[in-house]
């Protein structure tokens, strides 16, 4: 079952034409003829669908959330900051389908009453952002833009606005600061952005991916969605999945199929390259934990794991992980995961935007330790100094980057221990492992 | 030297800057930048930083505190190409590190450095979104996937033409 990629190779479906044959459209025709805000904001909420940025927030009861008592303007704001390690299923969705997204928008905007809404897409991307601005003005063109779209009396205006190289900004808080033209320093909440978003306005960001699930909610009915998927997890997901596989690519899984399914078919992943070993795997970009190769397989309870919400996270921190952005990282046993925890550490600690101590002192000290333990000139303590660093983030910052820096190192020691013990006791073994050759 | 806006970019800016609501052109300051960078060989001066504070009428400040934040601005000169190499963990996975080792021997610099003749910058950049296609390159707005030595020799090969840069107007094509 398809929602997301149906279309994706259909020749030319990048145009208005191609895209509209296919039925493109026909859901924002039924929207805004024959149902009013709420019943689309109803649609959504039965659909159960949960938001594809990472947190996994209700994207129905966001939407519920919008303080309609004000007489304020309300902004709708697509969230294509794309920038969590390993997932690149936005970009994929935007390049080779614009319109879908755009349609998505005019529903997402109108469920919400607003008339002017943005598409913040990270300021690599322009290539994509030409993409998104001509399936813009063929939109206008065809009248599903504008003004009084489809004598509806309904109006509607969609931006696109660059960011500039911050990952921060894909934090909507961060994201509302960088498109108002400033640093991107994510807020405090409350007040939530439904109520004092953009320009103190009621506002909604939601994930690329979560709002092209919307044309499909309201051309079938949320009860129709509910019904893929799992309960807690209903519909599909979009996987980016990377790394030391045979075929890396963006796959659309019903949610609820089992990793090692997803891993190993030759219709997704393929297995490990070359005939290696499956080492680990980040299940959901680089924030979530890893797990090893007995763990992402089966839950601790020896049952089969399954790409879902809920399954994923079974085990808690010690032996559980997390959906998170669908970003699937895969390492063969020829990983250094003190290596790779090192670009990580120095990925948090490059792109914190150094508003809160714990954040900005935690990120700097566990990279030096990190950098300290992989040349081989690292102490026994230092690796429990790694693991009580990271704690002493965890839940004590403005916005989740601080716990996003800290999850990958406690969880890469507490699977991984013997690897950054080896790295203490052997230095030169490791110095010329890591030796890098031209 | 005085840095002056073409008269198409000014034309472009005050487009952009209707597409905020009246008073909060302080938006329009990102993308600004961006055609700013391009019109002045990649990187922007105090003077340029002055001149977009009184275009989009806020203190320079304001514009310095946004240029120093995000990495795609430079305060200081950069080669006629950028080679942005992705150090990230999944391109990690796949020979990001080698790829940068060859690089930097080939062109005998570091990265973070500009060859001397002026001609190309190495720099390390984080996640393009693009991890699929590991090892990635971007120049311009141009990504590179699946690097490999031979494909960055081409790619070398490219940035010593002329008429190749990666300063371009980004709003004006996508390359
Ligand atoms: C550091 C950080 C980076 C984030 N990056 C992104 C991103 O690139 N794209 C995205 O959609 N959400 C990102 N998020 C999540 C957003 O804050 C927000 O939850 C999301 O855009 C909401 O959309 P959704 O409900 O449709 O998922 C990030 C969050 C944090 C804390
Ligand atoms: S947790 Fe880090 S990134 Fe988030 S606001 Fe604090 S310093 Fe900035
Ligand atoms: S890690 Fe290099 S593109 Fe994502």
């Amino acid at each position: 079952m398809k929602i997301l990629l149906q279309n994706i190779d259909v020749p030319g479906i990048q145009n208005f034409e191609v895209y509209r044959r296919l039925g493109g459209y026909s859901a924002v025709e039924k929207a805004l003829k024959t149902m009013v805000h709420s019943e689309v904001v109803k649609e959504v909420k039965d659909s159960g669908l949960r938001g594809r940025g990472g947190a996994g927030f209700p994207t129905g009861m966001k939407w519920f959330f919008i303080d309609h008592t004000t007489d304020k303007p309300k902004y709708m704001i697509c969230n294509a900051d794309e920038g969590e390690p390993g997932t690149f299923k936005d970009r994929y969705l935007m390049q080779h389908n614009p319109h879908l997204l755009v349609e998505g928008m005019i529903l997402s905007s109108f469920a919400i009453e607003s008339s002017t809404a943005y598409i913040y897409i990270r300021g690599e991307l322009f290539s994509i952002l030409h993409i998104l601005e001509k399936a813009i003005g063929e939109a206008y063109a065809n009248g599903f833009l504008g003004k009084n779209i489809l004598g509806s009396g309904y109006s509607l205006d969609i931006y696109c606005h660059p960011g500039a190289g911050a990952y921060i900004c894909g934090e909507e808080t961060a994201l509302i600061e960088s498109l108002e033209g400033n640093r991107g320093n994510p807020r405090m909440k409350p007040p939530f952005p439904a109520v004092a978003g953009l320009y103190g306005c009621p506002t909604v960001v939601n994930n690329v991916e979560t709002i092209c699930n919307i044309p499909w909610i309201v051309n079938n009915s949320g009860a129709e969605f509910a019904k893929l998927g799992t309960d807690k997890s209903p519909g599909t997901k979009l996987i980016s999945a990377c790394g030391h596989i045979r075929y890396p690519g963006v796959y659309e899984i019903e949610l609820g199929m089992p990793v090692n399914e997803f891993l190993y078919s030759n219709e997704y992943c393929g297995g490990i390259r070359d005939n290696h070993q499956l080492k680990a795997v980040i299940a959901g970009g680089s924030s979530v934990p890893v797990l090893p190769a007995d763990l992402i397989l089966r839950t601790p309870k020896g049952e089969p794991r399954l790409l879902s919400y809920e399954s994923l996270s079974e085990g808690g921190f010690d032996s559980g992980t997390m959906l998170g952005s669908g970003g699937f990282i895969v390492m063969d046993e020829t990983t250094c995961m003190v290596r790779q925890l090192l670009s990580y550490a120095r990925f948090y600690y490059d792109e914190s935007c150094g508003q809160c101590s714990p954040c900005r002192e935690g990120t700097g000290w566990m990279e030096k330790i990190l950098h300290r333990l992989e040349n081989g000139r690292g102490r026994m303590k230092d690796i429990d100094l790694l693991a009580s660093v990271a704690k002493n983030i965890e839940g004590n910052t403005i916005c989740p980057l601080g716990d996003a820096a800290a999850w990958p190192v406690r969880s890469f020691i507490h699977h991984f221990r013997d690897e950054f013990e080896w790295h203490v006791n052997e230095p030169l073994a490791c110095l010329n492992m890591h030796q890098v050759t031209v | 030297m005085n840095f002056q806006f073409s008269s198409e970019s000014i034309e472009l800016i005050s487009k952009i800057i209707k597409r905020y609501p009246e008073g909060r052109q302080k938006s329009a300051l990102i993308p600004v930048l961006h055609i700013a960078q391009a019109e002045n060989h990649g990187w922007l001066t105090t003077e340029i930083m002055n001149q977009v504070a009184e275009m989009l009428q806020i203190q320079p400040i304001e514009v310095y505190e946004v240029a120093t934040f995000y990495s795609m601005f430079s305060l200081k000169p950069v080669g006629k190409c950028i080679i942005e190499i992705c150090m990230t963990g999944p391109c990690c996975l796949s020979g990001a590190e080698e790829l940068l080792a060859y690089l930097e021997s080939k062109l005998g610099i570091k990265a973070g450095e500009t060859t001397p003749d002026g001609m190309i910058t190495l720099k390390k950049v984080e996640c393009l979104a693009a991890c699929g296609g590991a090892p990635v390159i971007k120049n311009g707005f141009n990504y590179y996937e699946n690097m490999n030595f031979k494909k960055a020799d081409l790619l070398l090969e490219k940035c010593t033409h002329e008429s190749f840069t990666s300063h371009s107007n980004p709003y004006h094509q996508s390359l």
